[in-house]
């Protein structure tokens, strides 16, 4: 088709002001179940949203994605009802769309940067990227691409989370030999572990991960690299010919106050990985047991704050506390996981520090005592600080404490290496594309920038997939030579 | 990978199984330990190595059945596969030539012992174990102990063999005795309560005690928490910091109320789990 006889841009047709609604469970009858909460678009909403979509000539969409998706060709094979093309057409440069169709930031990635948002609620691009992959997978229409002659090279991944399953995605369809190393027994890493069943339900995890073993991938479970293998012996006795770390967010921090030591008092990365990995909700049909609380009180703000709040009131808690020390508008979950948390009748306890937890004589927690807050200067992140208020206490009988204020970098397999430069926080100093200070090993995700999102390490994962295809097969000096 | 090569009995309840892992058996050194799961529906539970075979690609774990997750292991026959088998993980013991070095162990305490005692008399101390256990029956690696001990005082707590007492009486008495200080460091590795009691019975003598710890844990790589104990004031992990820690500086009262978490839950899960599995 020449440019003359392109379409014109629907610049007349009249906008829809909104996004088409998204059907979701009813939030009384969400919050006592793990069903995923949101139920996807029909065909029939998703051509409607689709058709909200103007095609920018520029489209600046795609800007705002850490992997490139074309926006536009896939939404505009959804409005003609491709829905297998439209999936596909995601699929060339992000290999877990039904993941990413969930828990992705889009307000602050693709929607944000989309033209309508200017005037109107942008295009639902995450609800779309959602409905293309469940349909392709829902109507087993997924089919692999072709792949080329085998490269007869190696490729080592370290973490079968985002960033790990995007490489591996990435070079598998290259023609690399591609293995990843997984600590735990499940594939996925955050994304089995971290993230609810009710957010992002694992058979959808295990489905996508299955469409990288059909390709090729090799998934080595229960290995400990730095332990059970060591980097040198990846390189030396295995033959990879590069090696790519990506092992994910590392040790939960505690607050450092009395009492964090009681029976009943969880870090977040404890309590979801009870729950989601190891399936403590259906305890005792699975074995691992988790403390369920009455009343709960969850410290902290972002994400994982919110999931461990949801999963706490799935888990049959009457009363659920958010204790954040700063004011709603510094929250740092996304607002939709706030809304939804809200929805559900999550109790936000703005402007409050715990100062210590008290527990009975088994050694179980039984109150909080927390301190007001309020917000003074900013500080180093920007955002105001936290001041306490003199003397005002007040104390939250609770039976359940779960801690969700991030963590530091996991030092277990970057201790085991020699050279491997860190930064203070005991980060991965990687470069753009993901180069370390070590030769032919690459890094990135939460490893190498603290705390993210799954989209930023899958970005990352990309960069990193592409440099290594450069180092490898194109062997220019200026391309090989590391730093 | 994984598969269980022998399964043996012990004393009652304690079962001893050799499995085949030749990337953890290439790296294992004293003191590291293992994550195991028995099954897709099962917990992860730590276990310490209790011996390790490069050659042969082999590990031995000593497991004392005390709830589900121990039972289901055990009861997985000689050719199966644990569903998960992790590591080695931990920090090894500290390995050097010290003079002498007492080694005291308590019931399933005796198998993570092993080893340690094993090096630590390879290296050229004079080790003397301080072997205990409630009663004869339930006394293991009688033989083993001694091939790495110069000497080897038995205990049990009802006198039906060795000497009748608790381990924290011969250890008293010998530290009494070492006038010249020639002792260099205490070992203590059984239930937490025997750690705790040797750790005061060795302080007022000012000997460095280490002891291992069997903390609750999920993953063992650090990355949950659970396993958190109070170290001479600070929250260390017991999985990347140790296992083996600075005996007088454990809060052993806090961890020993960490181990009764769930153990409303440990008892709904075995009593389900002896029900179906048609257990007597």
């Amino acid at each position: 088709m020449s440019a003359t006889e392109e379409k014109k841009p629907a610049e007349k047709k009249k906008i829809v002001p909104k996004k088409t609604p998204m059907p979701e469970q009813d939030p009384k009858v969400r919050g006592r179940n793990f069903d995923e909460v949101p139920f996807g678009y029909t065909p029939e909403q998703a051509q409607q949203e689709a058709a909200r979509c103007i095609q920018c000539k520029k489209p600046s969409c795609m800007n705002g994605c850490p992997v490139n998706v074309d926006i536009p060709a896939f939404i505009s094979l959804v409005v003609k009802g491709d829905y297998v093309g439209a999936a596909r057409k995601i699929k060339e440069t992000n290999c877990l769309p039904a993941i990413c169709g969930r828990v992705c930031p889009q307000e602050t990635q693709c929607e944000q940067q989309c033209s309508l948002a200017k005037k109107f609620e942008p295009v639902a691009i995450g609800r779309l990227e959602r409905f293309a992959a469940d349909y392709e997978r829902e109507n087993n229409l997924i089919e692999l691409p072709a792949k080329p002659p085998p490269k007869g090279k190696k490729i080592a991944v370290v973490g079968c989370g985002p960033a790990g399953l995007t490489v591996a995605g990435d070079l598998i369809v290259l023609g690399f030999e591609v293995t990843i190393f997984e600590a735990f027994h499940r594939p996925g890493g955050v994304l089995m572990y971290g993230i609810p069943e009710f957010r992002l339900p694992k058979k959808i995890v295990e489905k996508e991960v299955e469409y990288l073993k059909n390709l090729g991938v090799t998934i080595d479970f229960n290995q400990v690299i730095g332990r059970s293998i060591t980097m040198k012996e990846l390189f030396e006795k295995l033959g990879y010919s590069a090696v790519f770390i990506g092992v994910g967010a590392g040790l939960p921090s505690f607050m450092g106050i009395p009492g964090e030591e009681l029976g009943g008092v969880y870090s977040a990365n404890e309590y979801l990985t009870r729950s989601n990995l190891m399936k403590a909700f259906l305890f005792p049909e699975f074995d691992t047991p988790i403390v369920k609380g009455k009343t709960v009180c969850v410290i902290g703000g972002g994400n994982v704050a919110m999931d461990s709040a949801r999963t706490a009131l799935r888990l049959g808690a009457e009363n659920v506390y958010i204790v954040y020390r700063r004011s709603r508008a510094e929250l740092p979950a996304r607002a939709e996981e706030i809304h939804h948390a809200e929805q559900e009748g999550i109790i936000f306890k703005l402007l409050s520090g715990p100062v210590e937890i008290f527990g009975d004589e088994r050694g179980m927690v039984n109150s909080i005592k927390c301190q007001e807050m309020e917000l003074g200067e900013p500080d180093a992140s920007g955002r105001r600080r936290p001041v306490p208020k003199k003397d005002a206490y007040f104390t939250i009988d609770t039976d359940l404490v779960i801690i969700s204020i991030g963590g530091t970098a996991n030092p277990l397999l970057t201790k085991s290496v020699t050279g491997l430069e860190l930064n203070r926080w005991g980060n991965i100093v990687a470069d753009q594309n993901g180069r370390t200070s070590l030769p032919r090993v690459w890094a990135g995700g939460d490893i190498v920038t603290g705390s993210a999102t799954v989209i930023e390490a899958m970005g990352a994962g990309k960069k990193a997939a592409a440099d290594i295809h450069t180092f490898l097969c194109e062997p220019d000096p200026a391309a090989a030579a590391w730093r | 990978m994984s598969r269980i090569l022998t399964k043996r009995e012990l004393v009652k309840d304690i079962f001893e199984m050799v499995v085949e892992a030749p990337l953890i058996a290439s790296k294992a050194e004293p003191g590291h330990f293992v994550l195991v799961m028995p099954e897709a529906k099962g917990e992860r539970i730590p276990l310490t190595i209790a011996d390790f075979d490069r050659d042969a690609g082999t590990i031995t774990l000593v497991i004392m059945v005390v709830g589900t997750t121990s039972m289901k292991t055990t009861r997985l026959p000689v050719g199966g596969s644990l569903y998960a088998l992790v590591g080695p993980l931990g920090h090894p013991s500290e390995i050097e030539n010290l003079g002498t070095v007492l080694m005291v162990a308590g019931g399933v305490g005796t198998a993570p012992i092993y080893p340690i005692a094993r090096r630590l008399h390879e290296v050229g101390n004079r080790v003397v174990s301080i072997h205990g256990a409630r009663s004869k029956g339930l006394l293991f690696w009688e033989e083993k102990i001694a091939s790495v001990s110069h000497e080897h005082i038995i205990t049990t707590d009802d006198g039906t063999y060795g000497r009748k007492g608790l381990v924290t009486e011969p250890l008293k008495e010998i530290l009494e005795n070492d006038r010249e200080k020639k002792i260099g460091c205490v070992y203590a590795i059984g239930p937490a309560v025997m750690m705790k009691f040797c750790a005061l019975t060795t302080k007022p003598f000012g000997v460095r005690t280490i002891a291992s710890l069997n903390s609750i844990m999920v993953d063992g790589t650090g990355m949950c928490g659970g396993c958190r104990v109070d170290v001479g004031g600070k929250t260390l992990f017991t999985c990347v910091d140790g296992p083996e820690f600075d005996a007088h500086l454990v809060d052993w009262n806090t961890l020993m109320k960490r181990h009764k978490i769930y153990i409303t839950e440990e008892k709904c899960s075995l009593d389900k789990y002896i029900e179906e599995a048609g257990i007597k």
